[in-house]
């Protein structure tokens, strides 16, 4: 591991002044991953802004329902949380999904949301990697892609994001608050990662600097029943191969509200708008459950070894979604 | 002292916990990167990036010139090393490590970079900067790859005509399987210290028999007999992988060149990358049988990877030899020599990969036959080694089947595929049966009256995580006739004098004989001694000729394996719910150690089941899955309920009954999961792993 400084930031605005001033700088969270990729040479930061300190740490119902997340919440106390838990099922069980109880007693939301993928290729630095070293080549696209994305992807990258939290996230229309040295700031969820495009290496929109303060879920009555489905290779502590957070709302057999978002299959958590576009207003069956994966499925540009995924999601979308329909008839 | 002739102790049989248990869990028992050393530098490896071709060049001066770094070991100023040195004198390309500036595959050792502490060494070797002149590379192994050939050392093995019984059987299964690369990824990785210490080089290493390694150094590095002194006090596992380590013969190069103690620890990627795996293989599998499943012939062709610096030939129809009982049996191997990494042993070598192959083929012809796949198996039982003609030194195959069925309450099972459910999940039950070779190697042993009334045992035994030590320390005390507590063991030095290594399931039944006929030795030198001397009496057992006077026999462990597993058709996940494993393995020194090895094997066979595949990028010949985040191995929510145990099986070709339990027990879990698979599913499997993406796109 590069040698490199170690600053205990005591408040936001340090905390951002710090990096500022410092561009090999990384803010420490948890440490989950990053250390783990210091340790395999990917990252190389010359200082650590630890942020674990900072007042960020609570979870907040507001009066109109929405709930603010403190950027250090650990994923342990997110999922414990009972107003995740009523409110948001679908992001308990998305954070429980995900690593190791002891991993999730360290891990933070805001680290959560800027972990880095898990594709081989990336994480060794004996290999090429676009998302590393800018133009050195994407093996994955001719090589092992087993578990790679099959929607928005690019000929410079094909790697996942890994996140189980931001999927559910992704589905109830999560915002990003921010600091940096110029202020406050706020992205949506769905602007806060990029398109891969030419440049995977930019892996999110946050200004250079900016600091993770707060993530917010506006209320979101359909929320109450979701699930978050993770299918994965073993029965724990393993990154998924597809997974959905959904939610449903069903008036007369007729979808009212409906949320889906996938998982391990793009570059960011992956909201489905075309299927739930093609649910608003219609039947819910599994018919319709079908014809709606389909529709956000048609987008899906499959390689040679990772075609399974799209009747996976398929599968999850028809399965979750009559589960969820079937226990709000009962 | 403690009298020899007291009552007989119930040493042997009696579940004992690891005497060096305390010292492990409290953290005070010391492993090979653990052990300090006045003086100790510390050495990097750096691997190949390449797939083949030459080094053509190596930025030294600027790696020297960093802090703390000692100097750089390539094959420019590498020690020159014996070609012919090897494991039972078979000249092994692998251990010729800096020799020439040859890139035979992908994570080939290039360099060391040594330096006073751990991070200056790594930080060294990062920055070394080696150039190659790359050269087109094939490492795309397949059974029809035109570099396949049989092997001298593995000459087609048959009785009778094959062709013929198959052509005149009703009843034909003729599939194909494949495994893949499976890595030991034992929880310790390997680490060596080598240094000169009054003329001699010492070795404190990680490895499963320090005796076979001080001697195979010793000829690697032109030194005399007696020069090389290896201990491995303790070692964290090993499963096949830990022989003579890269790391250790470049510990001992560095040592050498620059005069220091020098130890050299991989990283978990690292033992991924050079400490070898089980290689790929691919199988055909044809069963000839009449309409009541009567076998009359088994055709078992086989092929691996291997590498183009060493011949690994991966024996998997070692299993075949000795299973079932047919009219005609042809077994024959060959092995492709692609550019990647050499394959080595792992768990149960040829038993593993090939049971799951016959197995499989086995629950097929049961399928066909419309024969319960146990009574398929009982109705197959040979009365002597199905190839050889030799008698069983014991077996009690049958008392495994009838009992796993019987407890796993086999009788009850429908045999119709994909009909039960337990809400979104498919459920079925499957089994399989499996053997592995048994007997003993020979060793020396001394066991040594004290004057304070104890008893030291002295072997150059190995005990990887096994629990050997206690198991040798419970046979030395029934030898004795005195309490378990009188014994101390010696093990894991090489100047403890030659001894099998803890391998081929082979140990404690090599060491065990050995520290036998020293105990008997003692007693006899005992005999009108009233009063032991200071420096004790020894009494020495070496069991060569006693081996060597053995009658031809087959001798081999047996197991009968249950599974039952769920199935999501939705998303093709597989999970295994239950798993029963009963064993004959000849007589149970230690029941408490002995059930943690069997289980051991056991769910290890089902994560080769379920998880296990080193994925490799086709166009560099690297690892893309190289730790235990890409590889996987099950985890504890994947082994829900698993028991093992066994039946009676003393072997009376040993002098203590003992066979070996190590390895049987990872024979036949896979296929046992495959058929259980194939129970829940109605889809047959013949590709391991058993992949969530395989069991989707296979129904769909």
């Amino acid at each position: 591991m590069k040698e490199f400084g170690y600053n205990r930031a005591s408040g936001v605005r340090d905390a951002v002044a710090l990096l500022a001033h410092e561009p090999e700088a990384r803010f420490l969270g948890g440490g989950t991953n990053l250390v783990d990729l210091m340790k395999a040479g990917v990252e190389t930061p010359d200082l650590l802004v630890d942020v674990r300190g900072l007042p960020l740490g609570r979870v907040e119902l507001r009066s109109d329902g929405a709930l603010t997340i403190g950027a250090t919440v650990t994923n342990s106390d997110l999922a414990a949380h009972p107003e995740v838990r009523r409110r948001f099922p679908a992001l308990a069980e998305a954070v429980l999904a995900g690593a190791s109880g002891q991993l999730r007693n360290v891990a933070t939301v805001g680290g959560n949301l800027l972990q880095r993928t898990r594709c081989g290729y990336f994480t060794d630095t004996s290999f090429p990697c676009n998302k590393r070293v800018p133009g050195s080549g994407c093996p994955a696209i001719t090589g092992e892609h087993h578990n790679h994305a099959i929607l928005g992807a690019s000929d410079h990258c094909v790697a996942t994001n890994p996140s189980d939290m931001g999927v559910a996230l992704a589905a109830f229309d999560a915002v990003i608050s921010f600091e940096t040295v110029d202020g406050p700031g706020e992205l949506a969820l769905s602007e806060f990662y990029p398109p891969v495009g030419d440049t995977p290496h930019v892996e999110t929109s946050l200004p250079a600097g900016a600091l993770i303060t707060a993530v917010t879920l506006p209320a979101a009555p359909v929320a109450a029943r979701s699930r978050y489905r993770k299918v994965r290779e073993r029965a724990s502590y393993a990154f998924a191969t597809g997974s959905i957070a959904a939610a449903v709302d069903v008036e007369g057999g007729v979808v009212r509200d409906v949320r889906i978002a996938f998982g391990a299959v793009a570059s960011r958590p992956w909201r489905a708008h075309e299927a739930e576009r093609a649910l608003i207003g219609a039947p819910a069956t599994a018919q319709a459950f079908g014809a709606a994966a389909d529709a956000e499925l048609a987008a899906a540009k499959p390689l040679a070894h990772n075609g399974y995924k799209v009747p996976l999601l398929r599968n999850l979308v028809v399965s979750v979604l009559t589960e969820l329909t079937e226990e709000a008839a009962r | 002292m403690t009298d020899l002739t007291d009552s007989a102790t119930r040493a042997v049989g009696t579940s004992t916990v690891r005497v060096e248990g305390r010292e492990k869990v409290t953290g005070a028992a010391r492993y090979a990167a653990d052990v300090p050393f006045e003086g100790l530098a510390h050495g990097w490896l750096v691997l190949a990036t390449v797939a083949r071709g030459r080094v053509s060049s190596i930025g030294v001066d600027p790696v020297l010139a960093m802090p703390g770094v000692i100097g750089v070991i390539h094959h420019g100023n590498a020690p020159r090393l014996n070609p012919k040195a090897g494991m039972f004198g078979i000249p092994d390309g692998t251990l010729q490590l800096l020799q020439d500036d040859r890139v035979p595959h992908f994570g080939r050792p290039v360099a060391l970079v040594v330096a006073e502490t751990l991070e200056q060494a790594r930080a060294g070797a990062d920055a070394l900067v080696v150039t190659y002149e790359e050269e087109p590379h094939d490492t795309a192994f397949s059974a029809d790859h035109p570099g396949a050939y049989t092997p001298v050392s593995a000459p087609v093995s048959a009785k009778g005509d094959v062709d013929a019984e198959i052509a005149a059987s009703p009843v034909v299964v003729d599939q194909r399987y494949s495994t893949p690369e499976e890595h030991h990824g034992s929880m310790e990785p390997h680490a060596s210290m080598a240094r000169w210490e009054n003329g001699r080089l010492e070795v404190v290493d990680s490895n499963q028999g320090s005796f076979m390694v001080s001697t195979i150094l010793s000829a690697l590095f032109h030194l005399d007999e007696g020069v090389v002194r290896v201990r491995a006090e303790h070692v964290g596992g090993g499963f096949g992988s830990k022989g003579v380590g890269a790391q250790l013969i470049l510990a001992v190069m560095a040592a050498t060149t620059f005069d220091r103690p020098v130890r050299v620890t991989l990283t978990r990627h690292q033992v991924f990358t050079v400490t070898g795996m089980r290689p790929a293989t691919r199988q055909r599998i044809r069963l000839g049988a009449d309409s009541t499943g009567r076998l009359r012939a088994i055709d078992h062709e086989s092929v691996n990877q291997t590498s183009t610096i060493y011949e690994y030939v991966e024996r998997n129809g070692e299993v075949t030899h000795a299973l079932y009982a047919a009219d005609a049996i042809r077994i024959s191997t060959s092995v492709v020599p692609v550019d990647l990494p050499t394959p080595t042993w792992m768990r149960a070598p040829g038993c593993a990969p090939g049971s799951f192959a016959v197995e499989s083929a086995m629950d097929e012809l049961a399928e066909a036959t419309g024969i319960d796949p146990v009574e398929l198996r009982l109705r197959n039982e040979p009365q002597v080694g199905p190839l050889s003609g030799l008698p069983f030194s014991s077996r009690n195959l049958v008392g495994c089947l009838q009992e796993g069925a019987r407890r796993f309450g086999w009788a009850d099972r429908d045999p119709r595929p994909g009909v039960r459910r337990d809400g979104r999940w498919l459920v079925g039950t499957g089994m399989a049966a499996g053997i592995y070779g048994a007997g003993s190697v020979p060793s020396t042993a001394a066991v040594t009256a004290e004057a304070d009334g104890g008893y030291t045992v002295a072997i150059g035994a190995a005990d990887i995580g096994t629990g050997a030590r206690t198991a040798l320390t419970l046979v030395a005390a029934e030898a004795l006739n005195v309490p378990p507590s009188a014994v101390r063991m010696k093990i894991a030095d090489s100047d403890l004098g030659s001894a099998w290594f803890a391998g081929g399931s082979r140990g404690t039944s090599s060491w065990s004989w050995a520290v036998t006929a020293a105990a008997e030795d003692l007693r006899d030198k005992l005999v009108g001694i009233d009063r032991i001397p200071p420096e004790g009496i020894t009494g020495r057992g070496d069991t060569a000729a006693q081996i060597a006077a053995l009658a031809q026999q087959e001798r081999h462990a047996h197991g009968a394996q249950f599974a039952e597993v769920a199935v999501d058709p939705l998303t093709g996940e597989v999970r295994v719910r239950r798993m029963l494993g009963i064993f004959a393995a000849g007589r149970i020194v230690n029941p408490l150690t002995t059930r943690s090895q069997l289980v051991g094997g056991m769910v290890m066979g089902l994560s080769m089941a379920l998880h296990e595949e080193g994925l490799r990028d086709a166009a560099f010949g690297g690892q893309v899955n190289g730790d235990f985040a890409g590889y996987h191995v099950a985890a504890h929510a994947d082994v829900p309920d698993i028991e093992a145990d066994w039946v009676d099986d003393y072997d009376p070709s040993h002098p203590s009954g003992i066979k070996g339990v190590g390895e049987v027990a990872i024979v036949g879990t896979a296929a046992a999961v495959a058929n259980a698979v194939w129970h829940a599913t109605g889809v047959r499997h013949r590709t391991l792993p058993i992949s969530l993406s395989r069991v989707l796109t296979s129904q769909a």
